[in-house]
């Protein structure tokens, strides 16, 4: 009976008006308006990152000229009279990112291998985590570590030159970094090589390769944008730590490649002068925005490289 | 015979791994793709061993409940405690939801062919590598001083963190909401549920675990981040417990750096006694988000 009943009633004889919504749903489309507007707030905080920055830099730039600041290789903004070249500090970010890059991509790579190819399942879902956590600890913990430990015992260590490293140096503290991104390179390397289709390495082992052949000449190069993205990744983290470089390399503007002299990047710039609760207006409090908007800018084109990679190899595979 | 013997060359020369040569150089290859993730554990083991050396003596209540005083033996970490608390408050109230919100708006509502949508995409993924100390002096001109002007308070320090953590939350909720089959949508759809009914009720609840796990991982970056509470100003010498959103603060971070930094010995002994005590809470709310995910986060549908 209800078999018979139920499609007579269900089934009008002539459509009474279209399918689709029936009804303007208002609360669903404040809800969208609302989810819109949380994902539209990390646009707002780009936009006042840049904001932020723009104001205090043109009046920065209203008293020091570009020249200067690019051009000089002496960094006193504070002292009197100031002085605003910013490459010492430049150079400070790029030598203690090459350290940290000199441990991170060869481990972190070599660690990323093991865990893709050589690891059984069971020991990677106890190496992981421990990965994890070292990708976890604070950063001002790592340069505690770098400066009561790291340094010292490179100082210890030191036989390469008649001069021993300073307690300060840039050395100490760029290896720490290099351990302090090695899990980020490690796992987004992983990442990379577990997507490389199953396939390619039953063609490679078919044909007669050994696991070492199907590691570096089949999964590597195929995984070889996700493998760069982490490394350009790892610079972006390198170039803007900031607690590190602060406890342990000095904060001494010298404008030197020596690993054994005191140095200070960017970062650490900006952390030191920031305690120092300079005044609002003053030359000195503007250069904190200047220096803040160099390294927003470079580590900007860093980001955007590597998002351009991590996307290019998430096509390829998935 | 000439055909079998070029079958035989062939053979040998492409069973290059029954070589003894070649089996030595792969030993020699695994091992040192294990030592450099060897390389990473163990400066984990000598950092935790070291941190907890160093500290010991320190390691008691008195660091706890004293505040921090100009003589170490007096020292201790009271208020940048609380502090970190307060500021773990202000981040949970406030990501949450709105992390909840973006990741849930770009998975199962953006149209991803829209450019304003791949510009929110975009954007988020860039923030996540926005250096924390560029938050901090976001935080200092927008929100301490400039438009917001809060001044160097907790609700000041707290929003700053939570837009650094935003980023994580959003990326590690989406990845969440993704690992939700369609099948699920597609069934409540059919039933005449509406788009909110639908994400609401059978989407987040099968979500939550893994967006819960991403959390946490927001939450302990938080916990541990000193720089942008630096330029805050949350280094001043604070010897009480903050009372509500507009009190001065520090946090436990910028207290181990304050220490860090002085020339006494023994105020590196409380450093290292703070770090512990940091440390402890950091690897309890990993295990927590680890063992969420294995829990749930891996099941298959």
């Amino acid at each position: 009976m209800t078999l018979q009943a139920a499609p007579s009633r269900a089934i009008p004889r002539e459509p009474t008006r279209p399918l689709g919504v029936a009804r303007p749903r208002w609360g669903e489309r404040v809800i969208v308006a609302l989810l819109f507007s949380c994902g539209l707030l990390s646009v707002a905080t780009t936009l006042a990152i840049v904001l932020s920055l723009l104001r205090p830099v043109l009046d920065f730039f209203g008293e020091v000229s570009l020249g200067e600041f690019f051009g000089g290789r002496d960094w006193a903004p504070l002292f009197n009279p100031p002085s605003f070249g910013v490459q010492p500090l430049l150079l400070a970010t790029f030598t203690t990112t090459m350290w940290a890059l000199l441990i991170c991509i060869p481990f972190g790579l070599g660690s990323a291998i093991y865990l893709s190819e050589y690891a059984s399942p069971r020991l990677r879902r106890v190496l992981k985590p421990i990965l994890e956590i070292l990708a976890g600890i604070p950063t001002v913990v790592y340069g505690f570590f770098a400066l009561t430990l790291v340094s010292p015992l490179l100082q210890d260590v030191w036989f390469f030159t008649e001069r021993k490293p300073d307690l300060f140096n840039a050395l100490g503290p760029g290896l720490v970094m290099g351990i302090m991104i090695l899990p980020t390179v490690a796992s987004l390397s992983e990442d990379a090589m577990s997507a490389v289709p199953q396939g390619l390495r039953a063609g490679a082992y078919a044909l007669g390769s050994t696991k070492l052949q199907v590691s570096t000449r089949v999964v590597v190069p195929a995984a070889i944008s996700g493998i760069v993205a982490s490394f350009v990744l790892a610079i972006s983290r390198a170039v803007g730590e900031t607690m590190i470089m602060l406890i342990a390399a000095g904060n001494n503007p010298n404008f030197t490649l020596d690993p054994r002299e005191p140095v200070q990047t960017m970062t650490a710039f900006i952390g030191a002068t920031g305690i120092g609760d300079v005044p609002q207006g003053t030359t000195g409090y503007l250069t904190i925005f200047a220096v803040g908007a160099t390294l927003f800018a470079i580590t900007l084109v860093i980001n955007l490289i590597a998002i351009r990679l991590v996307r290019r190899f998430r096509e390829v595979y998935e | 015979m000439n055909s079998a013997s070029s079958r035989y060359a062939i053979t040998k020369e492409h069973r290059g791994g029954e070589r003894a040569g070649d089996r030595r150089k792969a030993r020699i290859f695994q091992g040192l793709m294990f030592f450099s993730l060897a390389i990473g554990i163990l400066t984990l083991a000598v950092l935790l061993i070291q941190v907890f050396v160093e500290g010991w003596p320190r390691l008691n209540m008195e660091l706890l409940t004293n505040f921090p005083s100009r003589r170490p033996a007096r020292s201790g970490a009271q208020s940048a405690i609380f502090g970190t608390i307060w500021l773990m408050g202000i981040v949970m109230a406030t990501a949450v939801p709105l992390g909840f919100g973006a990741a849930i708006y770009l998975e199962e509502y953006a149209d991803p062919k829209r450019w304003y949508n791949r510009l929110i995409e975009l954007n988020i993924q860039n923030l996540a590598a926005v250096p924390s100390i560029v938050y901090g002096i976001l935080g200092l001109a927008f929100l301490a001083r400039g438009p917001f002007g809060l001044g160097r308070t907790l609700l000041a320090g707290g929003l700053t963190l939570t837009l650094l953590v935003l980023p994580i939350v959003i990326i590690s909720g989406r990845e969440a909401i993704r690992a939700v089959p369609n099948s699920i949508r597609q069934a409540a759809f059919a039933l005449g549920a509406t788009k909110w009914q639908t994400v609401s009720r059978q989407v987040l609840p099968a979500a939550i675990p893994g967006m819960a796990t991403g959390t946490i991982l927001g939450l302990s970056r938080a916990i541990g981040e000193t720089a942008p509470l630096i330029l805050l100003g949350a280094l001043t010498f604070v010897t009480f417990n903050p009372d509500g959103l507009t009190s001065q603060f520090t946090a436990l971070p910028v207290q181990i750096f304050n220490w860090i930094s002085r020339p006494q010995e023994e105020f590196k002994v409380l450093a290292a006694a703070a770090i512990v005590v940091l440390l402890v809470v950091l690897l309890a709310m990993n295990s927590v988000a680890i063992w969420l995910r294995n829990r749930f986060y891996q099941r298959r549908w």
